[in-house]
């Protein structure tokens, strides 16, 4: 079966979203932010799959992770070859169930997907951003969303979902706005990064910089593209997202000639994996956006103004959570889901926590599995409000 | 289903406490208890399937492995009452989760199925092989029951950890009360159930 016809039965499958047009919210009113620097104005692009209730209790807000964006469900068009990236979990009948909730998703400040980043024109010098754009970092998107909320005319999230970064943004939302939120669900994620997952990041960030063509960030006025870089630092991310046990299942050692060849051409289907992998991602990813997405990962620490005690970051929150983490994530290993869910346990707050058998590594979180879909079917079904509208 | 432990483990249960279910299964118990006595309640279990029957019914579940100890989950008295029922005997180290429990709620209630009862003693001594019945269904090679005891059993592990028993109940498949079960519980309590606290 072709992609074509795979498409072709999704979208007329009854569950799907289908087709959704992506919008845009212009903000005038400067946002201020960690960093010190103000963005003036700014663009959130989002979409928003469902319908909202009367009561206006029915909406859920996803949060994406480091290259997603606001298209997470449904197609743009009919030629489409992909559905958005967490289509296996949102739509009618599906575990984010768009017959009940309205689901919104947006990419955040900092993307190349149609908010305000390194691409857009820096309204000062007329110019694109490029790496003049100020780094953001999740306490600044969890504002930013707070806005688009309020533009939505949204007074209070029936949940708040991410996995990854995302969960991490989850996490923000339930300290930053204890009022605006009734349930978190963060998922494969963590309370910070550890050593290891910044020196991942640095090596990531260094094959960006140090490729010629990335010209100091400027690669955009320069008409040029840091292709390796940005392709080294995604084949990189590759492998940290995949577990060993997948790659072994995915490609093992076969060849792609079926004989070695004594070179360097690509000779293992895993080499060719992450070089497709990196390729294609080039051409849909800004280099620029990669360097704040990795930099706001290694900055998130809800616990830094607390003494370093999650708990006591946490002592504000009201929302009830879940938490899920995957077996074979070693990115963000259940140990990092563990943590959160122990400090939400001593400062005395709701929450549920699954352990979720996988061989998808940290990946996991977009695959449908069984066991996964149903705590999250289920854990949503108990929710308060989300009548349908 | 109402077992007929529920019920004295409901009694001995304050109103609106906070309740910890270490091996909670599917939570039946745990919903039981917060409809009738509003507790707010926590439960602790491994099974995938019964993880999600929780949190289909609404209920915080922490799916953990009870062997691996609770002491890293649970600050010590954030709970009022702790209660392991019918998974004491499944436990790879019953005199651990014992002494962490009662770290974790003032007190505990412990249920399990008593190897002294009558129809275990007539399986073993008189008919030589290992009791299979109702409360202990399963052959000796393939049961998650690896701590069997009695009555005298427990009680005497609980002098040796310093384990103060507040209360004790036996039951059998129907009745909690009858003269019998009175007079010879390690006889016919087919059930035992114990309020316990640490001696201070």
């Amino acid at each position: 079966m072709t992609d074509l016809s795979k498409k072709g039965l999704d979208l007329r499958s009854s569950h799907s979203v289908g087709i959704v047009q992506p919008q845009v919210a212009v903000f005038n009113e400067p946002l201020a932010l960690d960093c010190g620097r103000t963005l003036p104005s700014y663009a959130l692009v989002y979409e928003t799959y469902g319908t909202l209730n009367a009561a206006c209790d029915n909406a859920i807000l996803i949060c994406h992770a480091l290259s997603g964006d606001h298209h997470a469900a449904g197609y743009h068009g009919e030629t489409d070859r992909k559905p958005g990236w967490w289509d296996s979990a949102i739509g009618p009948g599906k575990p984010i169930d768009t017959n009940r909730f309205f689901v919104v998703s947006l990419n955040n400040l900092g993307g190349c997907k149609g908010s305000t980043g390194p691409l857009s024109l820096d309204p000062a010098t007329g110019k694109p951003y490029g790496p003049d754009f100020p780094i953001v970092t999740v306490r600044d998107w969890v504002q930013s969303q707070h806005r688009l909320m309020q533009r939505l005319g949204i007074a209070h999230w029936a949940a708040v979902i991410g996995g990854s970064l995302g969960g991490m943004q989850v996490l923000q939302w339930s300290i930053n706005y204890p009022d605006a939120l009734s349930h978190a669900i963060v998922i494969a994620a963590a309370p910070k990064l550890s050593a290891q997952n910044i020196a991942f990041n640095e090596v990531a960030r260094q094959a960006i910089i140090t490729d010629p063509d990335f010209q100091g960030g400027r690669y955009a006025e320069q008409g040029m593209l840091p292709r390796r870089g940005l392709m080294l630092a995604r084949m990189l991310g590759h492998i940290t997202y995949l577990s060993d046990d997948a790659m072994r299942a995915k490609f093992g050692r076969e060849l792609r000639a079926g004989q070695i060849q004594y070179g360097f051409d690509v000779e293992f289907q895993v080499e060719s994996y992450l070089r497709y992998q990196g390729s294609s991602f080039v051409d849909r990813f800004d280099a620029n956006t990669y360097l704040l997405m990795t930099k706001a990962l290694d900055y998130f620490d809800p616990a830094q103004g607390f003494g370093d005690d999650l708990a006591a970051a946490l002592d504000s929150v009201k929302a009830s959570f879940l938490v899920l983490s995957f077996t074979s994530d070693w990115r963000f290993a259940p140990e990092r889901s563990r943590e959160i869910v122990r400090a939400l346990l001593a400062s005395g707050k709701r929450v549920s926590y699954a352990e979720i058998e996988s061989n998808h590594g940290h990946d996991a979180f977009l695959v449908s599995i069984p066991y996964y879909h149903r705590v999250l079917a289920g854990y949503l079904a108990q929710i308060d409000g989300g009548d349908p509208a | 289903m109402i077992r007929p432990d529920w019920h004295i483990v409901e009694e001995w249960i304050t109103p609106k406490s906070r309740v910890l279910d270490l091996g909670c299964a599917d939570g039946a118990l745990l919903d039981h208890l917060i409809g009738t006595r509003q507790v707010t309640g926590v439960g602790l279990e491994l099974q995938d399937e019964q993880v999600a029957a929780c949190i289909e019914r609404g209920l915080n579940v922490i799916q953990e492995d009870l062997d691996k100890g609770i002491s890293d989950w649970f600050t010590p008295e954030s709970f009022d009452f702790v209660i392991v029922s019918q998974t004491i005997q499944a436990i790879r180290h019953p005199e651990r989760l014992l002494v962490d429990m009662l770290q974790v709620a003032r007190e505990g209630i412990v249920t399990f199925p008593n190897m002294g009862y009558w129809r275990n003693r007539v399986q073993l001594g008189l008919l030589g092989h290992m009791p299979i019945n109702r409360a202990l269904p399963n052959p000796w090679y393939n049961t998650p029951n690896i701590h069997l005891c009695t009555l005298t059993d427990f009680e005497s592990l609980c002098a040796e950890l310093d384990i103060e028993i507040l209360d004790r109940a036996v039951v059998d498949r129907a009745r909690r009360e009858s003269p019998l079960l009175r007079a010879l519980p390690n006889w016919f309590g087919e059930h035992a159930i114990y309020r316990i606290q640490r001696r201070s």
